[in-house]
């Protein structure tokens, strides 16, 4: 256990041999080539993922091209991109070019996008090197990677446990040491649930402030596109490249002038930052959960932040509007599969019937509960009850949000109510899954940032992560305090604490 | 209820193409008659990941229409439309529901009749669908192929009151709305490609009464002539239904042009549940005070007003009350955009009415060619036949020529045709001359038999050829009459 | 559907099977009646535990559909580049004439 520090510039990750910005700095210097690296991230994958199926689709010949060319481009003196050589990990709803693209479910089985996703496009010219795409739960409704058409990804950190989800392939390719950065998408925790299951920084963007565009929508007024990384500074340093307006994204934010600097956030610390230990975001946890929280806000007042306790009740009703608003917006987001443009098509005597039979056949139950939970929200004589009320509660959650941070600059919470559950424990219980995302789906409702950071292990050994939220475009702020938790964390279910894999895996515990 | 007078009510929605560059959301051709799906993008294909940005030019001919039709320009927010239907890529429409752009207005006829606007909102249109096999029409049809070029073309629906009262009058709101479309440069108006698409809400009432009936919905009225034919055929129905004794059930009928009838749309669902909500892949549309002052000071002349312009300029000429074949000249010269041609010709010296006749008919059998006619040109020979240089026959030959070749010189034309009007002596001459050879029918004439008037026209454009003058030679004839 | 509107903030009728055979169709999918079944307590589950939302007095409350406040996103109207079309056509699942194929449409468009 390390000693908290004041100044919260410790940067495990970032600075270890696996940590992305000494692979991206070691590759501009020329001191490693880009191939090296892929192909190290690559035979790690090939030699440990069978077992974690953190991946669905691995990109090596892609990957080994693009390796090279940001080899060439450091041979010929032009600048390779902040992320030169860094082999990353995609999310399966985000779309790429030629590469299947399925978000883990049938009805998308095999179709390759005709166009890459901005963020896709963004870290490609920043030098970072796609290696392939993750698994996740199908269109990303879930909370444990379970629900996928291509099976589920095991905890590295626990073969029998579940790395959360829906993000939940990105997040145990990154604790597995596979790759040192990954792309997930967060709707209601997606990114920070998983990433706190897995030992893994993970973060949530405010709304608007990645573009959306080539992600495969869920709830499109929820989505955002986040990091996972083994510090928070590498998990800065990988927003800074993918963040920015973008014309084809209309709830994308106009860029502020000058841009904020994230990476350059991490390093300064927490003295006279006023931070809300969020009680809401506690209650109903797991006692070893509690304990890492609270240790969490004492390890932050002894670095120099003031720390008190806040209620915020209207977080209470987060979970109530998150599960009418979002499949009411995914009931109509996942109409286009439909047999007709493209994936799947389950022939019928008429076009109804052919719909019907590719739907039918194409999704998986937990979507299709969540289709008909949505369809229902909007119907005839309901929308007003449910949907109509869900929205409103957003605006409560908002004020209420508007009031903590009168009080306090961040809040500070659990990421989830758990560690890291066994496989199968909830698949038939879909409420008992929801509440994996007590904690998260505040600021998803609110468009706010928020981050998970790996704090020491439960009773179980298993990560426990503790999630700082903060307002809008609070991002600065947030990776400060996230780095001086981070600085202060506790040994034990971090990154490099996963049991070793393959020949490119950080050797650690286990446990 | 037999006896009574029924009153028929109508509404009427208007889907209007709007003269884009591109798509309501995406940056792709919006262009007819092209190569099917090469118009295509993530964005108009409904394809995972794509998300819609809203176009400049679609809002700001959206809100041309509703200057011109007096509404209110609101803070509108858009809805999907959620319904399943193979010419829809993602399965909804994207549409303005409860909050429209335009709210409100008014269309007055060109008879002075007002028909009240309730909305001109924004929505996206779908892609084109052709039935193969079977009989080729979509309920005989084995199966259907889609062409998404037109998926994601923007529209401006307006829908007026039920304030109209029969299909004339319905005709005369679509072809005058129409003719506004294409006046504010936001349609090309042409109903034959679909650029324009009617559907008529009719019921019917006893006259006299102030509750409206329960009211049918016609689709697929593509022209005119089917609007006025599918009111005049839904009417009959409901009243022949109420009449026996029956009620009218409110549901879509389809305009069967070929049997003169209207019929009940087939559907799959029990009922359609749209479930509207609020679009949240776009943010709301609040165009300021600024851009809406710019917009209605961009508008121009609307029809009604270039009618009346017109109409001054005949009144001016102090020749004579505006008969209503030359009002149907004015309404014609409007409709096609011709009327700038005619006030520039008048400004030039041409006469009004002479300028009016040639535009509406000549010129207007080949608008593309009017479009390209130098104005000068046009004044010229107009000015000619005015001053009695060329006769109407030959005017209409130089003017066929002129709009052939794109313009040229009238004098050099008429000059390399050997045209020389009659002059005013050639005229007494050739009366003379045919009075004298038929000295029976002359004394019947100058009794009072006006018949032989044609008798005598057609011998003088006999012997005159290409240089008759009808205009000079009725004059002639008359004068001497006076005379005899 | 089961009930009838529910208006104001008193609690929407429990959702019941008839509700989920309807929306089932609304939706496009078939269910099993074992699906049909187990789909309704579910759902009833999720949907009683939203109640103390759809039990909240919020006449006051604006919606929020957006969680930040931007309006006039625009775009000039200018033509960019399509898709080219065998690369669409070859990710379709049928196709002729360049076309999308589909199996015959038996309802007229709403
Ligand atoms: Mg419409
Ligand atoms: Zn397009």
């Amino acid at each position: 256990m390390s000693a908290p520090r004041g100044d919260g510039t410790r940067e495990a990750g970032g600075d270890g041999p696996a940590g992305a910005l000494r692979i991206a700095a070691a590759v501009r210097a020329g001191e490693r080539s880009a191939r090296s690296v892929v192909e190290e991230a690559l035979s790690a994958v090939a030699s440990g993922d069978s077992d974690l199926h953190a991946f669905v689709t691995v990109t090596a010949d892609a990957a080994l091209a693009a390796a090279d060319e940001v080899d060439r481009a450091v041979a010929e003196g032009r600048d390779p991109g902040p992320l030169a050589g860094v082999p990353v990990a995609l999310k399966d709803n985000l779309c790429t070019r030629g590469v299947p693209t399925t978000c883990a479910s049938r009805i998308l089985e095999g179709w390759r996008p005709p166009y890459d996703a901005t963020v896709v496009d963004r870290l490609a010219a920043a030098g970072a090197v796609a290696v392939g795409k993750t698994n996740m739960d199908e269109f990303a409704m879930g909370s444990s990677t379970e629900n996928s058409c291509f099976g589920p990804t095991r905890n590295p950190h626990d073969r029998t446990r579940v790395p959360g989800g829906s993000s939940g392939g990105s997040a145990a390719a990154v604790a597995a040491g596979f790759v040192p950065l990954a792309l997930g998408s967060d709707t209601g925790g997606s990114i920070r649930q998983p990433a706190a299951l897995c030992g893994v920084v993970g973060m949530k963007p405010t709304y608007g402030l990645v573009s959306r565009y080539g992600l495969v929508a869920f709830a499109s007024s929820l989505d955002q596109i986040g990091p996972f990384a083994t510090s928070v500074a590498d998990a800065a340093h990988l927003l800074g490249v993918i963040a920015g307006h973008d014309r084809a994204d209309s709830t994308s934010l106009p860029d502020p002038d000058p841009r904020p600097d994230f990476a350059a956030s991490v390093g300064r610390g927490v003295e006279g930052r006023r931070v809300g230990l969020c009680l809401e975001l506690v209650e109903g946890c797991a006692p070893d959960v509690v304990a890492r929280v609270r240790r969490a806000a004492e390890d932050l007042e002894a670095a120099g932040a003031e720390v008190s306790e806040i209620s915020v009740p209207e977080f209470r009703l987060g979970l109530s509007a998150y599960y009418l608003i979002a499949p009411a917006e995914a009931s109509s987001n996942l109409a286009r599969y439909d047999g007709v443009r493209y994936g799947l098509r389950v022939d019928g005597p008429d076009v109804a019937a052919m719909n019907t039979a590719t739907r039918t056949a194409g999704f998986g139950p937990e979507v299709k509960r969540r289709i008909m939970l949505g369809t229902y929200a909007l119907s005839a004589g309901y929308y007003d009850a449910y949907y109509g009320k869900a929205q409103r509660v957003r605006t409560l959650m908002v004020e209420a949000f508007a009031r903590a941070y009168r009080q306090v600059d961040v809040l500070l919470g659990a990421t989830a109510p758990s560690t890291a559950f066994p496989i199968g424990e909830r698949v038939d219980d879909p409420l008992a899954m929801y509440m994996s995302d007590v904690c998260t789906i505040p600021s998803n409702l609110a468009g706010h940032p928020a981050i998970s950071v790996p704090y020491g292990a439960g009773d179980d050994g298993l990560p426990v992560g503790v999630q700082v939220l903060a307002p809008a475009l609070g991002e600065e702020l947030l990776f400060s305090v996230a780095a001086a938790l981070e600085a202060a964390a506790p040994a034990g279910g971090g990154p490099g604490a996963a049991a070793p894999v393959g020949s490119g895996g950080p050797e650690g515990a286990g446990r | 209820m037999s006896g009574t007078e029924w009153e028929t009510v109508v509404g009427l929605e208007v889907h209007c193409e709007l003269k884009t560059a591109t798509k309501l959301f995406c940056g792709c051709a919006n262009s007819f008659g092209d190569e099917p799906n090469t118009n295509v993008c993530p964005v108009c294909l409904g394809l995972p990941g794509s998300l819609p940005v809203l176009n400049e030019g679609a809002v700001e001919r959206a809100m041309r229409i509703g200057a011109a039709l007096h509404c209110e320009v609101h803070p509108s927010v858009f809805h999907r439309k959620n319904y399943f239907y193979p010419d829809m890529p993602k399965d909804y429409q994207i549409s303005q529901y409860d909050e429209p752009i335009n709210v409100g207005g008014w269309l007055d006829l060109p008879d002075g009749f007002r028909v009240g606007i309730v909305r001109a909102h924004l929505e996206e249109d779908t892609g084109k669908t052709s039935h193969l096999g079977g009989d080729g029409r979509i309920h005989g049809a084995d199966y259907s192929l889609v062409d998404y070029n037109r998926a994601g073309v923007p529209l401006v629906e307006i829908v007026s009151e039920p304030d109209i009262r029969s299909a004339a009058q319905a005709r005369a709101y679509a072809s005058e709305l129409r003719a506004v479309l294409v006046a504010v440069d936001a349609s090309d108006g042409r109903m034959e490609e679909g650029s324009l698409r009617v559907d008529a809400n009719v019921s019917v009432r006893p006259a006299g009464s102030d509750t409206f009936g329960t009211r049918c919905e016609i689709k697929n009225l593509n022209s005119l002539r089917s609007l006025g034919r599918a009111i005049e055929h839904e009417a009959a129905r409901q009243v022949a239904l109420l009449e026996s004794g029956e009620a009218v059930v409110q549901q879509t009928r389809h305009w069967d042009e070929a049997a003169a009838r209207t019929v009940p749309l087939r559907s799959k669902e029990e009922a359609f549940d749209y479930r509207y909500f609020p679009e949240p892949d776009l943010v709301p549309l609040a165009p300021d005070a600024g851009w809406q002052a710019a917009v209605a000071g961009s508008l121009g002349l609307l029809p009604a007003q270039r009618r009346a312009r017109l109409l001054a300029l005949l009144d001016g000429a102090g020749d004579g009350e505006v008969s209503a074949a030359q009002a149907d000249q004015v309404s014609a010269v409007v409709d096609q955009g011709l009327d700038d041609l005619v006030v520039a010709a008048v400004s030039g010296g041409a006469p009004a009415r002479l300028a009016l006749a040639r535009a509406a008919n000549e010129v207007a059998a080949d608008v593309e060619a009017g479009r390209r006619l130098p104005v000068a040109d046009f004044t010229k020979l107009v000015s000619m036949e005015g001053d009695g240089k060329l006769s109407a026959s030959q005017s209409k030959e130089v003017l066929g020529e002129l709009l052939g070749a794109g313009g040229g010189d009238p004098e050099a034309i008429a000059g390399q045709r050997g045209f020389e009007a009659m002059s005013a002596d050639s005229v007494v001459a050739i009366v003379n001359e045919v009075v004298a050879a038929h000295p029976d029918e002359w004394g019947r004439f100058a009794g009072g038999d006006q018949k032989l008037m044609g008798f005598f026209v057609g011998a003088i454009r006999e012997r005159a050829g290409s240089s008759f003058d009808g205009k000079a030679v009725s004059a002639e004839l008359r004068r001497r009459l006076q005379e005899a | 559907m089961t009930g009838g509107a529910p208006d104001g903030h008193a609690s929407p009728p429990p959702i019941g099977r008839e509700d989920v055979v309807h929306v089932a169709r609304l939706a496009r999918l078939e269910l099993t009646d074992e699906e049909v079944g187990r789909f309704t307590g579910q759902l009833a589950q999720v949907l009683a535990h939203a109640a103390d939302v759809a039990a909240l007095d919020l006449a006051g409350v604006a919606p929020t559909a957006h969680p930040l406040p931007l309006q006039n996103v625009l775009r000039p109207d200018e033509i960019r580049p399509c898709l080219d079309r065998q690369e669409v056509l070859d990710g379709a699942p049928e196709v002729e004439d360049h076309r999308f194929r589909v199996p015959r449409i038996v309802g007229d468009a709403p």
